[in-house]
């Protein structure tokens, strides 16, 4: 009998043979994940009355969820992480202003293929774009996970989409994950492993790649999973050899050989699925019938096509998050804003998803035609995505972004409304200061 | 373990930020503070009017969005000891049995009861019987939680069950401090 993904990378985090659906493992992660919320977890962790971390190679630490510090609290909050990284030795820690968790740990190539990382935040589904486990926990179990080194886990069912074709001009790979939701529902893929196949998927760049696991959180999945190519192999090899070349520059003789270790077995680490695995249900899209699609408030699987809802009015545009903050997003963006001003009813913000993302940016030109178009540049990081600040809408106001969640009040307060969208329609939006159809302001 | 209480029911998707705002997250570090805000951007009544005991009912996909564990904290502060649901998504699922919160799923008793029903649920029986059932009371049976989830709801959480399994039981429970106070 043939086995998915997730029974085969669960077979390997728990040290056993084989595993299949249902099954229970105790896994052991290559990788954890914290981010802000690490502070918190360290309270819990002292709880257990253990002194230190077991593995503290194993933990990536990034600050990210409101950074720079809006109020002292907060600061108080990045200090106390800043101190138990300090205290627990953690080696791959990402200060303020690096990038979010998610965009940070594939840029540092801190998750290979075949790996299993858990992480306190939900979209650490993310990682199945690099045919990585990726899955969120909670703080407890991030503790825990501190203190022994494993955790319990259900080896999911595993449900196939298989994508064919090319995506037209103006449509994305977030376009296609608002149709899988909008079709499937937010539960469509409750509890499952879900794995992507097809033409479509090896076509698609690397960063459209990242979108579609990551808003995997958003169907309610375990994980998900795309069989990584050489295009992922190539991107990871040369930021493992950044890295091995930063670490022989400090003389750090076991990150030398831990990175070398994994050159080596970059490829052959990597896990398929067999071709007589077993699935829960399968599903058929083709990315050529694709338009751009929105998800209205206040769920995300409440979405219609752009004709259905432009022209209401948008006080609020807003680029970024670990959906959609990275290069392409606001390569994309750019082609819609250059040459044109934003509505003087409308504002427009930016978080890149890392300093990398902005700096390439910057390199680029896009910086430039973003803020000539009228547009704000925060910090890289999650910014207002959460309610905490850089952009939070004002009671009664209209959002429009390219992030994950438009849950009632997830920006700040219960009486204002988030649209989400691809990047092209939230620049659109911008310009027109009612939600726009690129096709039509770039003509 | 048996629990008898008065239930508060919702819909299908109730997501963590309706049941504890994401601004509140690095603010509100003392779980003291947490039950006032429970259910906060869903239902304003909920934290003034719960009473310790009360049950939960959700349609599908309970919990769903982000990881916060606040989110099962904050009902389990309010003195809730049971959620009832269609289904619930994962990531809660598990922070409530970490917490010692009962997730429970059952759809026909959540298209059963009403708002403001007295309900016992009964975990050796795998049992729900809505005793404020005008004529004689209705039971639902549910499937029993695992031999390993009912490990860590008995030992009160994952963290007490882990301090019994690292022998450091003995050792005094750190009070938390927190560093804005």
């Amino acid at each position: 009998m043939g086995k998915t993904f997730a029974e085969k990378a669960l077979a390997r985090a728990s040290g056993q043979p084989e595993t299949t659906a249902g099954q229970i493992v105790d896994a052991r992660p290559d990788r954890v994940l914290s981010h802000d919320n690490t502070a918190a977890i360290y309270r819990l962790f002292r709880q257990l009355g253990v002194e230190r971390v077991k593995h503290p190679e194993r933990l990536c630490i990034t600050l990210d969820h409101a950074v720079p510090a809006p109020t002292t609290q907060h600061a108080q909050n990045h200090a106390e992480v800043r101190r138990f990284v300090r205290e627990q030795g953690v080696r791959h820690f990402f200060e303020v202003g690096r990038g979010i968790c998610h965009q940070v740990l594939s840029e540092e190539a801190l998750v290979l293929p075949g790996m299993t990382i858990l992480g306190s935040d939900s979209h650490t589904t993310h990682f199945g774009w690099l045919g990585a486990f990726g899955a969120g926990i909670g703080r407890s179990e991030v503790a825990a996970l501190w203190a022994t080194g494993e955790l319990w886990l259900r080896v999911p069912e595993s449900m196939r989409v298989i994508v064919n074709g090319s995506l037209p001009p103006w449509v994305t790979a977030k376009d296609f994950c608002l149709k899988l939701i909008g079709d499937l529902g937010q539960d469509g893929g409750l509890y499952r492993s879900v794995e992507f196949h097809g033409d479509g998927i090896s076509r698609l760049s690397l960063e459209s790649r990242m979108v579609i696991p990551n808003m995997m959180a958003e169907f309610g999945a375990k994980n998900a999973y795309l069989p990584p190519d050489e295009a992922v192999f190539a991107y990871l090899e040369e930021r493992l050899q950044r890295r091995l070349r930063a670490a022989e520059a400090q003389q750090d003789a076991v990150e030398c050989a831990a990175i070398e270790s994994q050159l080596a077995t970059l490829r052959s680490n990597a896990l398929y699925p067999d071709a007589d695995a077993t699935y829960a249900v399968e599903y058929r899209y083709e990315l050529g019938a694709l338009e751009p699609m929105v998800a209205q408030p206040h769920r995300v699987d409440n979405v219609a096509p752009i004709s259905a809802v432009k022209g209401r009015p948008v006080q609020q545009a807003w680029l970024g998050t670990c959906t959609n903050g990275r290069l392409e997003d606001i390569a994309a963006a750019c082609d819609v804003l250059r040459g044109r001003r934003i509505a003087r009813t409308t504002r427009l913000l930016w978080n890149p998803a890392s300093s990398e993302v902005l700096q390439a940016a910057l390199r680029l030109g896009y910086v430039a035609t973003f803020l000539e178009a009228g547009g704000v540049i925060n910090a890289p990081g999650c910014g207002p995505c959460m309610g905490n600040h850089m952009g939070v809408p004002a009671v009664g106001e209209v959002t429009i972004s390219s992030a994950n969640r438009n849950f009632r009040g997830r920006m700040g307060t219960r009486e204002a409304e988030i649209y989400l969208a691809s990047p092209a329609v939230v620049a659109a939006s911008a310009v027109a200061g009612v939600i726009a159809d690129p096709r039509e302001i770039v003509g | 373990m048996q629990f008898t209480g008065r239930c508060w029911v919702y819909g299908d998707d109730v997501n963590t930020d309706v049941i504890f705002p994401g601004k509140y997250t690095y603010t509100l570090t003392d779980v003291n503070q947490f039950a006032a805000h429970a259910l906060e951007d869903l239902d304003p009544d909920f934290a003034k009017q719960v009473q310790p005991g009360d049950i939960i009912v959700g349609g599908k996909n309970f919990g769903c969005g982000s990881s916060r564990e606040q989110a099962a904290v904050c009902l389990k502060m309010c003195g809730v000891p049971v959620i009832i649901a269609k289904s619930f998504a994962r990531i809660f699922f598990r922070n409530c049995i970490n917490n010692g919160v009962l997730p429970i799923v059952c759809p026909q008793a959540v298209e059963a009861i009403r708002k403001g029903d007295v309900i016992t649920v009964d975990l050796a029986q795998s049992l729900i019987r809505v005793d404020s059932a005008p004529s004689d009371a209705e039971t639902f049976s549910f499937p029993p939680l695992s031999a390993s989830v009912m490990a860590i709801i008995e030992a009160g959480g994952l963290i007490p069950m882990l301090r019994r399994k690292l022998g450091t039981e003995h050792l005094p429970m750190p009070e938390i401090k927190f560093a804005a106070e």
